[in-house]
């Protein structure tokens, strides 16, 4: 034991090493146990979720495709004024036959120009035709090139296609982000689509519209309940508990395929409506297949994600407050508004962030209820993956997406902390 | 409002019943359609609604045909299958590894630990379907699209963060004290945790595994992406069923996974409240 008594020297540990350096050491050591079990977890998460997401937004602006299959034609372009209003010169045709050539040895010339269709619609098949004749090219002795292409395929004599080819040379590239906003690379730098081609924007502002129709559903729906279970005796409240768990804890499929038996023209609602005569039986009710279809079940299904926090924070709310203010004279409203719903909006916050983020990266749902009208932006990412294969347009919508929910994530972290998230 | 004073004017009765019947329509708005699915799983007629029949409780109007097309229909058996190999694994790898990152969180000395934590929890909070699109982009680049440990490397990454969640809020009202006693009295780390630490937060680690086991269990996006037919899963095998021949064995299958539900939903529950009776936090 160190003399404590003795203020000259450092104090010292047992083993004789000073205290503080002593006890620095036990501090580092602590943390590094800490992290060594962290660590295993962590490397799991980077490498099983986080690399994807991350490699996703790489693709989302990745475009080396082009500079690949095409080096030599990137390279003669890159001298070319695309305004100019003229076609390349005969060099850069002589450049594009002999990638042809080459690329259609190794069949990648079809891909290349389905990358380019995205676009410029219209460039795969130029690309299609010509590369089926390609093979035979006989890069020295042949030529000119110019005539040779452009009797191949009239189209090579359209300067659009070689400004698309100059545009998107480069290996890093904003034009699926610019299309996921609906813009284009045009003439002189970004412009919006012609209106009939806009179709994501729409599509970002239903979802978010619908998400919020959906959230403040869901605060409406849940406020009372939660109300009525923070007030009631424990046994009770617990009781009807379990009618709020039972549904948060059963398949989503389950409760999206009810929803659609439902709501079917020949479903329960529509056979219950036209037997008690409010609807006529040639009347039936569309209720399903669009926005209304997605509503209904969603609110129902993100339901328990509201009254769950709500009703946490209500139960900390001390009812004397209640009656305090109605002694002093305040009518049931007033002592409502201004003295009980303003200590639970931190529970009203929570839970709209929650629900809010969760409904706007739904996919099931819309998918089997919302018909084309109701569906929200995941579906046209999933139909870009699956479908069409564009996948750097379905990474560039995922990165929008992703944006708008860390924001929300960042939000709710502030505000109510990842760790007090309480489960059931 | 729970309970009418004896000094109520009539409007504060009137208003007090009518939030009742409002409540009883939110409840009843969150537990019918759940509810309908059960007796209609028992048509005896091809439809997805009441027949005349079965309206008059006559027998002859339910039958167990769909329960018995489920258990004989090979699709629906191998969904099964799948399902039943998958969920378990996942459970396991997100389980261990979450478990040992939730007790190493807890320690009072964790640099970075925000940041450490919220990308542990991201997996939850990430929409499914861009989780979904990176995992298939990333795990076809280094084949594992399309295999069963490709999925059951998805699935655990998204039961992680409900595993952390539990097992942390379990380590909140651990006596650090125990352990200290513990190696006091001359036990290693292993012992220590083992037979010491783990007993306490079992309740929090269990149900941490029934939450990653429903995770896995009910999932559709990720594994629609990820997986290969050979993989397809009972929500995935609904998914296709629901959006292309929909045949009522659905709702036989909806029946049975409300029960596994339901049975899930006791377990949880009652484990809920052993943990807070043991650590005094609740009365009752």
């Amino acid at each position: 034991m160190s003399d404590t008594t003795n203020t000259s020297g450092p104090v010292l540990a047992a083993d004789g090493t000073p205290l503080k350096r002593s006890l620095a050491k036990a501090l580092r050591r602590q943390k590094l146990r800490a992290l060594l079990l962290i660590a295993p977890l962590l490397l799991f998460i980077l490498i099983s979720f986080i690399l994807p997401i991350a490699d996703m937004l790489y693709r989302s602006v990745e475009n080396k495709i082009v500079v690949q299959t095409l080096p030599r034609s990137v390279e003669a372009l890159s001298s070319w004024d695309a305004n100019s209003g003229e076609l390349p010169d005969e060099a850069v045709f002589a450049a594009m036959a002999a990638d042809l050539k080459e690329a259609s040895e190794a069949k990648t010339h079809t891909k290349v120009g389905s990358r380019l269709n995205y676009e410029y619609p219209g460039i795969a098949s130029v690309f299609r035709k010509t590369g089926r004749k390609a093979k035979k090219f006989d890069i020295e002795n042949g030529g000119p090139w110019k005539e040779e292409l452009i009797d191949l395929d009239k189209d090579w004599a359209d300067p659009g296609i070689w400004r698309t080819i100059q545009t998107y040379s480069p290996s890093v590239t904003s034009g699926y982000f610019l299309n996921a906003v609906d813009m284009r690379v045009g003439a002189d730098g970004p412009e919006m689509r012609p209106e009939s081609e806009r179709i994501y924007m729409n599509l970002l502002v239903r979802t978010l519209w619908m998400s919020l129709l959906i959230t403040f559903s869901c605060i409406l729906l849940a406020y009372p309940v939660a109300w009525l279970l923070a007030n009631l005796p424990t046994r009770q409240a617990n009781l009807l508990m379990i009618l709020v768990l039972l549904p948060f804890w059963t398949s989503l499929l389950v409760r999206t395929s009810a929803w659609k038996i439902l709501l079917q023209q020949q479903g329960v609602i529509n056979d219950i409506l036209v037997w008690i005569g409010l609807v006529d039986d040639n009347a039936r009710l569309i209720i399903i297949n669009n926005q209304f279809g997605t509503i209904v079940a969603m609110t129902h299904i993100l339901l328990p994600f509201m009254i769950l926090p709500m009703y946490s924070v209500m139960q900390t709310i001390p009812p004397s407050y209640l009656r305090a203010a109605k002694s002093l004279g305040a009518t049931d409203w007033t002592a409502f508004w201004r003295v009980y719903f303003p200590q639970t909006i931190p529970g009203i916050g929570a839970g709209s962030i929650l629900v809010f983020i969760l409904a706007i990266g739904y996919y099931i749902t819309p998918a089997l209820v919302g018909g084309t009208k109701g569906t929200f932006i995941s579906n046209q990412i999933a139909f870009h993956i699956s479908t069409s294969l564009n996948w750097g347009l379905a990474s560039a919508l995922g990165a929008i997406l992703l944006a708008v929910v860390l924001v929300l994530y960042w939000a709710y972290d502030k505000i109510v902390g990842i760790d007090n998230v309480k489960l059931g | 409002m729970a309970k009418l004073p004896p000094y109520a004017t009539t409007g504060q009765r009137i208003w007090h019943y009518t939030f009742l019947v409002i409540c009883g329509l939110i409840f009843f708005f969150l537990i019918a359609p759940i509810a309908v699915v059960i007796p209609l799983s028992f048509n005896a007629e091809n439809f997805f609604t009441f027949t005349p029949e079965m309206l008059r409780l006559d027998p002859e109007g339910y039958s167990l045909k769909h329960y018995r097309d489920f258990f004989s229909n090979p699709d629906w058996q191998n969904a099964l299958w799948n399902s039943i190999k998958i969920a378990p694994v996942a459970t396991i790898l997100s389980v261990s590894l979450g478990t040992l990152a939730a007790i190493g969180l807890s320690q009072p000395h964790v640099p970075a630990r925000r940041a450490i934590m919220a990308i542990l929890i991201s997996p939850m909070i990430v929409p499914l379907i861009i989780s979904a699109a990176g995992m298939y982009f990333f795990y076809s680049k280094i084949n594992l699209a399309g295999t069963y440990w490709g999925v059951v490397l998805a699935h655990a990454a998204l039961g992680i963060p409900f595993v952390i969640i539990t097992v942390t809020a379990t380590l909140v009202g651990f006596d650090r004290s125990l352990t200290r006693a513990a190696a006091n009295m001359g036990a290693d780390p292993v012992t220590t945790f083992f037979r010491v630490q783990m007993p306490l937060i079992l309740p929090g680690v269990i149900s941490g595994a029934l939450f990653a086991f429903i995770t896995s269990f009910d999932e559709v996006v990720v594994v629609i992406f990820v997986g290969s037919a050979k993989q397809q899963t009972l929500p995935w095998q609904m998914f296709t069923g629901l959006r292309e021949q929909i045949s009522p064995t659905i709702l036989a299958v909806a029946t049975i996974l409300v029960a596994v539900s339901i049975v899930l939903l006791t377990i949880v529950e009652l484990l809920r409240r052993r943990s807070e009776r043991l650590r005094g936090m609740s009365p009752g």
